[in-house]
């Protein structure tokens, strides 16, 4: 029998009312980030939440219903480079970003598109390795986005329409932002990249109302400020240390945490004698200042471009018998450390990889250096043992997940250079250690479907760290290398993929495939997961398109 | 259709004729090859603005952002010199590629170090004939038995139709005088022994974790999931041994691969 189209429309209307995300719904407050874990069917901030431990106590997906998993809907990117960016997902709507300063919000069941805002960046933008976006933070009614030519907007989360855009850096000195920012309290937190430009880094912390600047927190210490002594002459005006990615937050200590990039120029040490503080060290910032409270450098004098960008890991673990509120680095410079986050101390280090740049760690965590002679392979090469890619503590394994980049080695040349404003400031030049003479090796990102360099380059080893000491309990390697970040699960599932694409489900706690799936195309962000209306959701971007998989429903 | 391809070989060989004269006549300055010559000079002090400003991104190589391989010359678009300055000093690719804002003289530098295949040294590799090279590609050199080019002889080694295009002259000569060193480990032989007991010769195209793509020795593709192979060895050793030819026999085969530069 017909309806009438009034009567069937109320029905659709009360429909409506009960299942569709609703745009105007709870306001994401500040507490609600803080208590992030308490609501596992949103992804509020980049990391997942304020200890960066990619976590999410979800467990409808479990490992005998896994391989069940069924695409739900896809959605395609109109631009092409690298896509890693990492979704923010509250209420059912979620907010991703496309190169260059696009971001999207879109229904997180059916992919549908609410809003687009394109932002386009000043053609004097520049940035080291791409036109990279690694997404937006929430808080109240806005979403936050850095900007490539060093800008920071705030935009209506509802209509997509910005309210206000403030000046983070000089776009002409090569200043960026590419990471996503890190709400805290009230305050919008970005760092700033440039590290192969010869920028001075800072983390600075605007009001999320305004956008007026709150504090300012140079990453290089200026004439007068303590360990301004570990740089000569005028080398710290345009010594790097950038910051690119998003820091993390304990509460009750309110400090938050950053991680520095490297000196400029890159690869001629020589050329700035001292320990170049704060470079590859992670700060310790008081939230509401912005003061230094702690650092711990991991390369001291760094001559191999080992950004210490990583996520801070924060948990409170029993170490030696004692409850301790930790962090987990596996360091880009090969190195995994655990140091007691309420004062910085070194608790732990041990290689992960290869390495020959350095003997090992003396009792502080100082790295004994040993430079290899010119023309020798540095272990591990200029990408690291490992980058940027987000790592995952679960607190049900007690295990720390990462993509390590194994038997990666490059040979360093350095070159005397002076600084020139707005430059490239790389001090020399490196190549990958090749098995043959002009054989095909890796870089920074790769779109090919063919790997015919193979794994004699390098390749990727995920590894699942023992905090307690500071080992890998097991590890899962890859072909090709692996840029992806790391989820986990309440049902012990470790979500993540690598260059060649693939999507893999693995037991966390053993390393056992559980699923993959291959979806074409190189995956440099990290999964995430949230649930609406009872169905658990697991998306993932991979090449150029996102994808978000759930069991059939 | 035979005469057309015969033609258009022709005409390539023609281009290229005067450019092999020319090395042979002064190796110094024999990076010719696009719209200006180059003083070794330049390359050299090329290399330096690469290594400054290109090589993060692009690598030593020049091949590791995907469909550019700047060593061998293959770009998007870029059809002569001022192509390349203007994707130089204006950025490309919607930003992926950014604006650089080069002096004159690094500019022309970079330019040159890039149209010389990256190879200042690449003017000592001497460069024969390539008539009598095809002779002896076909004949005495063996390589034929081998490698395939422009549709005729066996697939069991690579197929050299594009290799003039995508190799430097230093690259030819090293794989023919020491294969060892020289061969890129994706084409080392690989044997495989599948669960349903099938053994297969053949010559890896692509691998990643999960599977393997190869032409085996019965010129088929064939692809293989690696959880369905009880043995998957990759042969340490060229299938080739290095040449016993004289100097100047190798130059002629080098001369003639380089005129190998596809349709």
């Amino acid at each position: 029998m017909l309806k009438t189209f009034k009567e069937s429309s109320q029905v659709a209307i009360a429909i409506l009312v009960l299942t569709a995300p609703m745009l105007s719904d709870a306001t994401v407050t500040f507490d609600r980030i803080l208590n992030a874990s308490d609501e596992p069917e949103n992804w509020l901030t980049y990391n997942g939440g304020y200890n960066s431990q990619r976590f999410s106590i979800l467990d409808q997906v479990d490992q005998t219903n896994v391989e069940n998993l069924k695409l739900q809907w896809t959605l395609q990117n109109q631009v092409f480079g690298a896509w890693q960016s990492n979704p923010i997902v509250a209420d059912g709507v979620m907010y991703v970003t496309e190169r260059p300063n696009t971001v999207i919000a879109l229904d997180a069941v059916t992919g549908g598109v609410f809003w687009k805002y394109r932002y386009d960046p000043s053609p004097e933008a520049t940035v080291c390795c791409g036109a990279n976006n690694r997404g937006v933070a929430i808080l109240g009614d806005k979403v936050f986005m850095g900007t490539l030519d060093a800008r920071l907007i705030a935009i209506d989360r509802i209509t997509g329409v910005p309210l206000w855009n403030v000046e983070v850096g000089d776009v002409e000195l090569a200043y960026s932002v590419t990471m996503a920012p890190l709400v805290v309290k009230n305050n919008v937190v970005v760092g700033v990249g440039g590290g192969e430009y010869g920028i001075r880094g800072y983390v600075a912390a605007y009001d999320a109302d305004t956008g007026k600047e709150v504090w300012k927190t140079y990453t290089i210490p200026a004439p007068g400020e303590a360990n301004h002594n570990s740089w000569e002459g005028d080398d710290w005006e345009h010594g790097g240390a950038p910051v690119w990615i998003t820091g993390s937050y304990d509460s009750e200590l309110n400090l938050t945490y950053w991680g520095v990039g490297n000196p400029g120029p890159d690869w001629n040490a020589g050329q700035r004698p001292g320990d170049n503080l704060y470079s590859d060290s992670v700060l310790a910032l008081d939230a509401d200042t912005g003061k230094l409270q702690w650092h711990f450098q991991f390369t001291p004098n760094d001559a191999y471009d080992y950004d210490s960008v990583q996520v801070p890991v924060l948990a409170d673990i029993i170490f030696n018998d004692q409850l301790k509120k930790v962090m987990m680095w596996a360091n880009r410079n090969g190195y995994f450390y655990v140091l007691d986050r309420t004062n910085g101390e070194f608790l732990q280090g041990k290689p992960y990889v290869r390495v020959n740049w350095s003997s090992g760690l003396d009792e502080n965590g100082r790295p004994i250096p040993t430079p290899q002679p010119e023309g020798m392979p540095t272990f591990p090469g200029n990408q690291g043992g490992t980058n940027w890619y987000p790592p995952s503590f679960s607190p049900r394994t007690g295990l720390f997940y990462f993509s390590a980049w194994q038997d990666y080695a490059t040979i360093y040349r350095p070159v005397e250079q002076e600084y020139t404003p707005g430059r490239a400031f790389l001090g020399g030049g490196f190549s990958v250690l090749a098995p043959a003479p002009g054989a095909p090796t890796i870089g920074i990102g790769r779109t090919s479907p063919i790997n015919n360099w193979t794994n004699e380059v390098g390749h990727a080893s995920l590894k699942a760290m023992d905090p307690q000491t500071g080992e890998a309990v097991w590890s899962y390697d890859q072909f090709d290398v692996s840029d992806s970040g790391m989820l986990t699960t309440g049902s012990d599932l470790l979500f993540t993929g690598g260059r060649e694409g693939y999507f893999h489900a693995i037991d966390a706690r053993d390393g056992e495939l559980r699923w993959k799936a291959n979806l074409g195309g190189q995956i440099v962000m990290a999964p995430v997961t949230y649930m609406v209306d009872g169905v658990q959701y697991i998306s993932v971007i991979s090449g150029h398109a996102l994808f978000t998989f759930s069991l059939p429903h | 259709m035979n005469v057309f391809t015969t033609q258009r070989f022709y005409i390539r060989f023609k281009r290229m004729l005067p450019v092999l004269l020319f090395s042979m006549a002064d190796p110094a300055l024999a990076q010719e090859s696009g719209d200006h010559q180059y003083t070794a000079e330049a390359i050299q002090s090329g290399y330096t603005v690469y290594s400054q400003q290109c090589v993060l991104c692009h690598g030593r190589q020049g091949d590791t952002v995907d469909g550019i391989d700047l060593k061998n010359g293959s770009f998007r678009g870029v059809r002569s010199d001022s192509d390349l300055e203007a994707i130089i000093l204006n950025g490309a690719a919607e930003g992926r590629m950014p604006a650089f804002d080069l002096l004159d003289s690094e500019l022309n530098s970079l330019i040159a170090y890039i149209r010389a295949g990256f190879d200042p040294d690449g003017a000592s590799v001497s460069i024969g004939d390539p008539v009598r090279g095809k002779e002896i590609f076909n004949g005495k050199g063996g390589c034929s038995d081998c490698h395939r080019v422009a549709g005729y002889g066996p697939r069991t080694a690579p197929d050299l139709s594009y290799i003039g295009a995508s190799r430097t002259p230093a690259s030819l000569e090293r794989n023919i005088v020491d294969p060892a060193a020289a061969l890129l480990p994706i084409n080392r032989a690989v044997r495989l022994v599948t669960r349903y007991e099938e053994t297969v010769i053949g010559r890896r195209l692509n691998e990643d974790t999960y599977t393997v793509q190869l032409v085996d020795s019965n010129g088929r593709l064939r692809s293989f999931r690696k959880s369905d192979l009880v043995t998957f060895e990759i042969s340490q050793q060229p299938s080739k041994l290095p040449t016993v030819l004289p100097e100047d026999e190798v130059a002629d085969l080098v001369g003639y691969l380089l005129t190998l530069t596809g349709l």
